[in-house]
């Protein structure tokens, strides 16, 4: 079978969940083959590429990969796919990960398909639009088919594949070099999950009612290791930062669970979450329409229902 | 500084919106159109550039006929002139279409800076201004939450998940923006009456060099093979909280080895 490209997603040395969900994808589909970009690849990153099937894993160690913006990952593939006759790229449906697919679109004359919540045979992709409400079954025509994988649409299940390391040396053109990153600003992030990739998100709105408050969905979410989220409603009221917005001007997240506090479920919100797995929604007005998605809803004031759920959590540990 | 904004009218995400069953194209009749709400971003940090820097904003568009309402709401806004490029020819394009079509208008009316909206509610692919990047040959500076402009010099700061990233280029350049990144005006009454004087240029594609063989839903890459409205989920079970809603929820999560 032929080469399944599947760019890794990395941070300080580590490959991220999404990655092995990509190669677990993958392995259903043909041979997969991790592309590292950029430097800093580990023994233990490695490993784990191969534990999840990697039986490749071409790695293109050059700084200048990420140190400039998305073109130089996109030439990158593009040799790759030119050099190892791939049968399709698979990339994270992140902000940056689709910008990747659509210049390797463009590079490698071929069709990509974004926003994928489960891939089959054929490299149909299944797709989730308009704020849930319509479900996709769409494929590439021409070229490699590229395919921009939502986080969590799969789970990752291991089966070791053989790992067998190739440098790449790409010469990157002047063109990919033109945005150049001068400097990478970290800000507070502590020690939750990131949140479009986080197998459990809680967010909360309007409900929560300050910025004080939002402790309260912190002390959910970090009693279950999840990420927090928060509408627009919060996040324009600045209770929250705007990076954590869920919706449809904000993240798309894809969740084992997502636990919706304080919110009323306007379409705006609903386009970001409703492919989560299971919902659980906590509300004071028993009219909301977040409950029409609810897999779990309680009526009442989360101040009081969140605490004690969070309680009840810690305790049944 | 000649400041190009693109913008796009989509269907609002206020009302039902469909897929045609002839075509499997999105149903622009079906719904209200409305400016795509990240390009009003767009139109604004254009604006505040071209006060701060001078030069001339030009609204440019895609889309059929009714899309000149798009057209009048950021001339409305401020900017100086628009081009709208309509043809029948370019209905049901896809991103590589579209990108492609957009970029030969680009190298026909030319440009410093290319400002876009980071997506479109509609197709939300979030790859357009990559691609235009990469079509047109200039640095991509997207997902700003920052843009300053210092002579030739521009510099963005670009939202990544541990923060954001500070990127330089020279123009031109293709820049996208998130929301947050400023507070779309208001158009004015004046605004709107002066909207109705300024100049639209409509575009066939022949006029921008455009091959008709890489447009339209004939040209497409990829394309729908079915869809279906998504089944309702299936009804949930809910709960009044009686003094122990925390309680039940948590032994929900527990049903569901959550806990």
């Amino acid at each position: 079978m032929s080469d399944i490209l599947v760019l890794v997603e990395h941070a300080e040395g580590e490959v991220k969940k999404v990655t092995l969900e990509l190669l677990t994808l993958a392995r259903s589909l043909g041979t997969p083959a991790a592309v590292w970009a950029g430097p800093g690849i580990t023994a233990e990153a490695k490993a784990r590429l191969a534990e999840y099937g990697a039986e490749k894993i071409y790695v293109a160690g050059s700084a200048d990969i990420v140190d400039h913006v998305v073109a130089p990952k996109a030439e990158l593939l593009a040799q790759l796919v030119a050099g190892k006759s791939a049968a399709a790229v698979l990339v994270a449906a992140t902000a940056e990960g689709k910008e990747v697919a659509g210049r390797l679109a463009v590079k490698t004359d071929s069709g990509v398909i974004t926003d994928a919540v489960g891939l089959s045979e054929g490299f149909v992709a299944d797709q989730s639009i308009f704020g849930g409400g319509v479900n996709v079954h769409s494929r590439v025509r021409k070229g490699t088919p590229i395919i921009a994988v939502r986080p969590n649409s799969t789970a990752p299940v291991p089966a070791a594949g053989a790992g067998a390391e190739e440098e790449v040396a790409v010469e990157l053109s002047d063109v990919a070099k033109a945005a150049r990153v001068v400097e990478r600003v970290k800000q507070e992030k502590g020690a939750r999950p990131e949140l479009t990739e986080a197998a459990i998100v809680v967010s909360g709105g309007r409900g929560v009612g300050s910025a004080e408050n939002f402790s309260v969905i912190e002390g959910l979410a970090d009693a279950l290791g999840a990420a927090v989220g928060a509408s627009r409603a919060a996040t324009d009221a600045g209770w929250y930062p705007h990076q954590f917005q869920v919706g449809q001007t904000g993240k798309t997240v894809s969740p084992q669970l997502y636990i919706a506090a304080g919110i009323s479920g306007a379409i705006q919100h609903r386009a970001g979450m409703q492919t989560a797995k299971t919902i659980v929604a906590i509300n004071k007005d028993p009219e909301a329409p977040i409950f029409e998605l609810a897999d779990y809803g309680v009526v009442g004031d989360l101040h009081q229902v969140v605490p004690q759920l969070t309680e009840e959590i810690d305790k049944r540990k | 500084m000649n400041i190009v904004v693109c913008v796009k009218q989509v269907p609002d995400t206020a009302t039902e919106r469909k897929l045609r069953s002839d075509d499997n194209t999105l149903d622009r009749d079906a719904a209200d159109g409305v400016v795509n709400e990240l390009d009003e971003y767009a139109v604004e940090e254009a604006l505040k550039l071209k006060e701060a820097h001078g030069g001339e904003v030009t609204v440019l568009t895609m889309g059929p006929g009714r899309a000149t309402e798009t057209i009048r709401k950021a001339l409305a806004m401020g900017a100086d002139k628009a081009v709208h490029l309509s043809d029948d020819a370019l209905h049901g394009s896809d991103a590589l279409s579209t990108s492609y079509a957009m970029a030969q208008v680009l190298k026909k009316i030319g440009f410093d800076l290319v400002i876009l909206g980071s997506e479109s509610t509609d197709a939300r692919t979030g790859m357009l201004a990559a691609m235009l990047a990469e079509r047109l040959g200039t640095p991509q500076l997207t997902l700003a939450n920052k843009v300053e402009v210092e002579g030739g010099a521009i510099t963005v700061q670009r939202l990544a998940d541990y923060g954001y990233d500070r990127v330089q280029a020279t123009l031109p350049a293709v820049v996208s923006v998130v929301e947050k990144i400023n507070e779309p005006r208001y158009p004015s009454f004046k605004g709107i009456m002066a909207a109705k004087k300024k100049p639209v240029e409509t575009l066939a594609i022949a006029d921008a060099a455009i091959d008709a063989e890489q447009v339209g839903l004939g040209a497409a890459w990829s394309e729908v093979v079915d869809f279906a409205a998504a089944p309702p989920r299936t009804a949930g079970t809910i709960v009044k909280d009686e003094g122990d809603g925390g309680e039940k929820a948590a032994d929900f999560l527990a049903s569901k080895k959550f806990i």
